[in-house]
Order: C-alpha cells, then sequence, then structure tokens
C-alpha cells in the first residue's frame, strides 16, 4: 500500500527489550513478556466464549463485548502491577486501538456475510436469464437489469474515458499555469459531487432540450460520467507522473515530436496503470443508485437502446423490489439481495481484476 | 518531479522551436485536444451548477401556494438541509475515532505481514455499493438495534439525543448515522494512514530513543504530524455524507420535522433521501423544487470539500 517504509519501527522495539530510562517513577518495575497482551485477549476471549456458552446466549456481538470488556481492565490492572503507570497506559491503548478497529470492521464483516447469505437465497439461473416482464412472486428475473447495468455503465465509460485520460494529460504533459491549477482543483472538488446531483444534472440537461419527465439511459450514462470522470483523470495523472522523464528526455533527444512522446512512449508505458485506474473508476459507479433512479426510470423488461425508452439497472432494481415488493414479500426481498450480491461480486471482480493487471503488468520504474 | 516536467516541456518546446519554428500537425491535433478535454472537464462542473440553476428557477419565482406542501421555498428545503446535516454530522462523529483506531491499527500496531492485507481489504470495503448498506442498514442493523433503542430511551431519556420514544422498528437517525459511519469509515482511516505511514522515521525513533513508550511515540509524533489529514480526511468524509443518498433513504422512515431525537420513528429527512423518494413520482414545479434542494446540498458539500482541500493543500502533505 502507500507505507513505502520498511518495517515497522514500533515492532522493533518488543517490551521485553524496553528498559525504561524516564521510569515514569520506578525504573524496578520489570517488564512484561512480549506475548503479554496476546495471551491477555486470547485468555478473554476463552472466557468469555465459556460464559456465553454456558449461559446459551451466545451472539457475535456480545462475545467482543465481553472479550474487550475483560481483556482492557485486565491488561491495565495487570501491566501497572507488574510494570509502570506508562507502560499500563501504553498496553491500555493498544487495545483500545485494537478494540476499535474490530469495532469498524465487524459490521464490515457482517454486511459482507449477510449479502453473500441471503443473495444465494434468490441466486439461480433463472434470475441471471429471464426478465420481470408479468413475472409474479418468486417468477422471474433480473437479466433486464443486468443488461441495463452493463449498457449504461459501458456507455458512461466510453464518455468518461477519453476525456479523462486527456484531461490528465494535459495536466502532467502540456498544462500550465492558471488552467492547470484551476483544473487541479475542480477535480478534486468534483470527486464531492453527491451522486444524487450528477443525476439531477443530467435530468436537467436533457429535460431542457427534449421535455420534462424525459427518462433515457443515455441520461443515467452523463450522470454516471460526472461521478467517473474525476476518478479517471485523479488516477491516470498519477500513473502518468511516475512514467520517468528519463524516457521522455530520450525520446526528445531523437528528434521525436512531442505528441509522438506522448503517444508511443508516455502512455505505451502507463498502460497498465491507466487500464487498472479506469476500472476502479468503473468499479466504483456501477453500483450506483441515486443517479439512475432520476434519470433512466424503472422498467420490467430488457432494452439494450440508450437512447430509446427507459432502463433498469441493477442498483435500482434492488431497490425497487426492496421498496415495492409484490404480493410475495420475502421473494421480492431475496430478488433484492440476489441483485446486492451480483452487484458485490461485479465490484470485487473488476477492483481484484484491476489490481492483479496493475500487479503483473504494471511498469515498476520508480 | 513536477520541476522535472517542467524542464521537459521547455526541452520540448526549445526542439520545436529548433526545428523551424513551427509545430507539426499531430502536435497542434494532440495539445488542443488536451486543452479541450480540460476545458470540458470544467465546463461539466460549470454545467452542473448552472443546469440546476436554470431548472430551480421556477421554484424560486413560484409562490409559496405552488410549491409541495404549500410552504416558501426556504421553508421546504430549511428542514431537509437540517436532516443532511445532522445525519453527515452524526456520522462523522462515530466514524472518526473509529477510523482513526483503524488507520494507526493498521499503520503502527498490526504485525507488519498482516497489515498489507488489511488495508487493501479496508480499501475494497470503500468500493461497496451504498444500496448494499442500506439493505444491510434496514435488514441485519435496524432489527438488532430495537433493544438497544428501548434501553437507551429508558436510561438516558435525560439527554436530549435520546429523548424517545424508542421506535419499534430500528429505522431511526441513530441507525442512519451509523450505516453512514460505516460507509464514510474506509474514505477517513485511507486518508489517515497515508500520511501516518509517512511519519518520519527520526522523529518516531528519536521518540522510541528516549524512552517513550509506543502509545507516546504515537502521541507525540505520529498524531501531530497527520493531525491535517485527519482533519481533511473526516471533511472528505463528511462531504462523502452530506450526498450520500440510498442507505438513508432505505432506512429512514422519514418526516420532514425538525427534531434531535436520534431514536424516535420520526425523522428529519435529509435533502438526498426527500429527492430519491419523490422524484420519480413528481412532476411540473414538484420537480423544480426539488432540483432546488439538490443545488442546496451541492452548494453544501461543494464548501465543505473545498476547505477539505484547501487544508490539505495548505498542509503541503508529502
Amino acid at each position: 500500500m502507500a507505507d513505502t517504509q520498511g518495517e515497522n519501527p514500533a515492532a522493533a522495539f518488543e517490551p521485553d527489550d524496553q528498559v525504561n530510562p524516564l521510569g515514569g517513577g520506578t525504573v524496578s518495575g520489570g517488564t512484561l513478556p512480549s506475548w503479554f497482551l496476546r495471551a491477555v485477549i486470547c485468555g478473554s476471549a476463552l472466557i468469555s466464549l465459556a460464559i456465553l456458552l454456558a449461559t446459551g446466549g451466545f451472539t457475535i456481538v456480545l462475545f467482543f463485548v465481553l472479550t474487550f470488556g475483560l481483556a482492557l481492565p485486565t491488561t491495565y490492572i495487570w501491566s501497572r502491577l507488574a510494570e509502570t503507570r506508562r507502560m499500563a497506559t501504553d498496553r491500555l491503548v493498544t487495545v483500545s486501538i485494537a478494540a476499535g478497529f474490530v469495532i469498524a470492521v465487524g459490521p464490515l464483516a457482517s454486511l459482507l456475510y449477510e449479502v453473500v447469505k441471503r443473495g444465494a437465497a434468490g441466486l439461480d439461473s433463472a434470475f441471471l436469464t429471464e426478465d420481470a416482464r408479468g413475472a409474479i412472486g418468486a417468477a422471474g428475473g433480473a437479466e433486464h437489469a443486468i443488461i441495463g447495468t452493463l449498457v449504461i455503465t459501458g456507455v458512461a465509460t466510453l464518455i468518461s474515458v477519453p476525456i479523462g485520460i486527456l484531461a490528465a494529460i494535459y495536466l502532467n504533459e502540456y498544462g500550465s499555469g492558471r488552467l492547470r491549477r484551476a483544473l487541479t482543483f475542480f477535480v478534486d472538488v468534483m470527486t464531492g459531487i453527491p451522486s444524487i446531483v450528477a443525476g439531477l444534472f443530467a435530468y436537467a440537461l436533457f429535460a431542457i432540450f427534449l421535455g420534462p419527465g424525459i427518462r433515457l439511459g443515455i441520461i443515467g450514462s452523463v450522470a454516471l460520467s460526472v461521478l467517473m470522470i474525476p476518478i479517471v483523470i485523479r488516477s491516470a495523472e498519477e500513473m502518468l507522473k511516475i512514467v520517468p522523464n528519463h524516457l521522455r528526455e530520450a525520446a526528445y533527444a531523437l528528434g521525436t515530436p512531442k505528441w509522438k512522446v506522448v503517444a508511443r512512449i508516455v502512455l505505451p508505458t502507463a498502460l497498465a496503470g491507466l487500464v487498472t485506474g479506469v476500472m476502479l473508476a468503473v468499479a466504483r459507479v456501477i453500483g450506483e443508485t441515486a443517479p439512475l433512479l432520476v434519470t433512466t426510470g424503472v422498467i420490467d423488461q430488457t432494452n439494450t437502446n440508450p437512447l430509446d425508452g427507459r432502463m433498469q439497472n441493477l442498483a435500482v432494481y434492488a431497490y425497487s423490489e426492496y421498496k415495492d415488493p409484490g404480493v410475495q414479500v420475502q421473494a421480492s426481498y431475496d430478488k433484492a439481495w440476489a441483485a446486492a450480491l451480483t452487484l458485490i461480486v461485479l465490484v470485487m471482480l473488476l477492483s481484484l481484476i484491476a489490481r492483479w493487471i496493475y500487479r503483473r503488468f504494471g511498469t515498476d520504474l520508480r | 518531479m513536477e520541476a522535472h516536467t517542467e524542464t521537459t516541456t521547455q526541452a520540448g518546446q526549445i526542439l520545436a522551436s529548433a526545428t523551424g519554428g513551427r509545430r507539426r500537425p499531430g502536435d497542434r491535433i494532440f495539445s488542443n485536444a488536451a486543452v479541450i478535454a480540460a476545458v470540458t472537464v470544467l465546463a461539466i462542473l460549470a454545467g452542473v451548477a448552472i443546469f440546476l440553476l436554470i431548472k430551480s428557477a421556477p421554484a424560486v419565482t413560484a409562490s409559496s401556494s405552488e410549491l409541495p406542501d404549500g410552504k416558501s421555498l426556504v421553508d421546504y428545503i430549511a428542514p431537509l438541509a437540517f436532516g443532511t446535516v445532522l445525519a453527515a454530522t452524526l456520522a462523522v462523529v462515530v466514524a472518526v475515532p473509529l477510523a482513526v483506531a483503524v488507520a494507526l491499527f493498521i499503520s503502527h500496531i498490526a504485525p507488519r505481514r498482516i497489515a498489507n492485507t488489511l488495508a487493501y481489504i479496508v480499501d475494497l470495503l470503500a468500493a461497496i455499493p451504498s444500496i448494499i448498506y442500506g439493505l444491510w442498514g434496514i435488514f441485519v442493523l435496524g432489527p438488532a438495534i430495537v433493544p438497544v433503542l428501548d434501553w437507551m430511551a429508558g436510561h438516558l431519556d435525560f439527554i436530549p439525543f435520546f429523548k424517545g420514544p424508542a421506535s419499534v422498528t430500528g429505522r431511526t437517525m441513530l441507525t442512519a448515522g451509523l450505516v453512514l459511519a460505516l460507509m464514510i469509515l474506509p474514505i477517513v482511516s485511507a486518508v489517515s494512514r497515508e500520511v501516518f505511514a509517512q511519519t518520519p522515521r527520526r522523529l518516531e525513533e528519536g521518540a522510541l530513543a528516549l524512552g517513550a513508550t509506543r502509545w507516546e511515540m504515537i502521541r507525540m509524533a505520529v498524531l501531530p504530524f497527520g493531525k491535517s489529514a485527519v482533519i481533511s480526511g473526516s471533511m472528505l468524509g463528511l462531504g462523502r455524507a452530506l450526498g450520500e443518498t440510498m442507505a438513508v433513504t432505505i432506512i429512514l422512515s422519514v418526516s420532514g420535522i425538525v427534531s434531535f431525537d436520534l431514536i424516535s420513528q420520526e425523522n428529519p429527512t435529509p435533502i438526498a433521501a426527500n429527492i430519491a423518494l419523490k422524484f420519480p413520482e413528481s412532476s411540473g414545479i414538484d420537480v423544480n423544487a426539488l432540483i432546488a434542494s439538490g443545488l442546496v446540498l451541492f452548494g453544501i458539500t461543494l464548501v465543505v470539500n473545498m476547505i477539505a482541500r484547501l487544508i490539505i493543500s495548505r498542509s503541503n502533505i508529502q
């Protein structure tokens, strides 16, 4: 990741090496072994597991609450008795930070687990190969939504990639002065546009020319482009930046015109990084719901033409199955979860493949 | 890096003038295309503001009897803006301490072997679509939080935030705020982590060599160094939470009131949720009023994001 340092500096100072010259009062306080914290946390976990199983009220949440509820005071008091006050504080904070990490990541893990568990119930071949026309209850599927998602996101990618990459080339190869500074600043600002506002913008743009109440796939694509362009520019700029200058200089020295340097030297060198950036940007917008809710409308059959008529997509499909369940409520909820699972799989695949491409083909020239 | 690029650019220009002063057609086309793309991006951002202004103008000039609920535009948007700010503030208050803990855990506490994997997973989580957070919030967190809400209404009702009566469905501002917090956690912790990891080694090792414990080292070297990153990361998270739509739309049972009570079933409505709920079924002047509220949301997020970017560029992180 981003931390390019070698090893963790703190790790080199395991507590058992630590003499305490400042002492915090007493130098005489001994030091506990390096496995002290791990032992306390594991011990607390075992004790709380035993308590919860004995009382029969086992839940994951209670387990973690009880574990850290035991571990925190134990650590502090034990360390306070065996070591110094400062060491005790240090250990208390360490356990607290670990607890904070668990509190933060626990719900995220639960989210992934629930999506997979509940999504698998509704995910069958009919879900992937049938549309929802005239479907009642558990019948029918989301083929139209999957196709719509791919078309809308595909068109958005076609709009965003040329603009985004050219703007990044401008920033890194040509830009200077006010325009460059303005672009850098506003691209950053643009990454913060709320997705629903992007949707309203696209709607307003088309409504002025095509009349109010308009719903087309392409409007959704334009809305997604507004969200995608800044992400593409940011990542493409980073990738162009790490193309070493000696490549450019060597090409200039051979009399190559600048556009050829960019097109034949810089872009191919950065290609894997650019592809990765675009794929991550696609992953970011493919699950967008709000901008499509206000631009592409809802429909229950397949439409592959973004220029004509309403278009369904997975995220809006999941939302409408949740919001307006049919006669069989559970069947609709199952479909919403199946759509959520399909989306998460798409997003994760895109992210993982993108990162794999970068690691496999990325230029390591730094 | 930048200086090098400048030099290279100059070299290219000198070269161009050496070859007779005329620019090759390929060069002209290419540089013009790049400039056009750059201007297009700025035009899009300006376009967002302009088209929203055009489309919200009818709502601004309309009399209050034509507008939804028969209220003036300010009276219509103000409670929504309140809901937006309340939900986003709640999310930031919950998310920032946890995000800092996650960032510190990954950068300074977790064993090196697993730290990179953890960072990678947290980054992946940032890409999960908001609709999924919403479904999780309403189907999993909502039911799970009801007993907690009951307890809060019973024991903490002296605090205005937990006045109750507690919702029996879990569709409350608190639930929405917690889910929003979860959603912005990856971005806040990613920004903080990157800078924590860049703390100069000499500061860290200096502190440790003087006998500081690891926490004292973090408190005296890492946190001061990363302070502005935490602030700007929080502002970015705030911007996200302000504009986040689907999770809030799904979770909140909205009623458009102004109330600080986080656990009752009557909740303020954030702007984005109001648009998502009403837009598909609206027509005429109602659409213009919704777009006007979108413009206000755009303005709020723009200000927050600009402040965040200014803090980042001021502090000159790198």
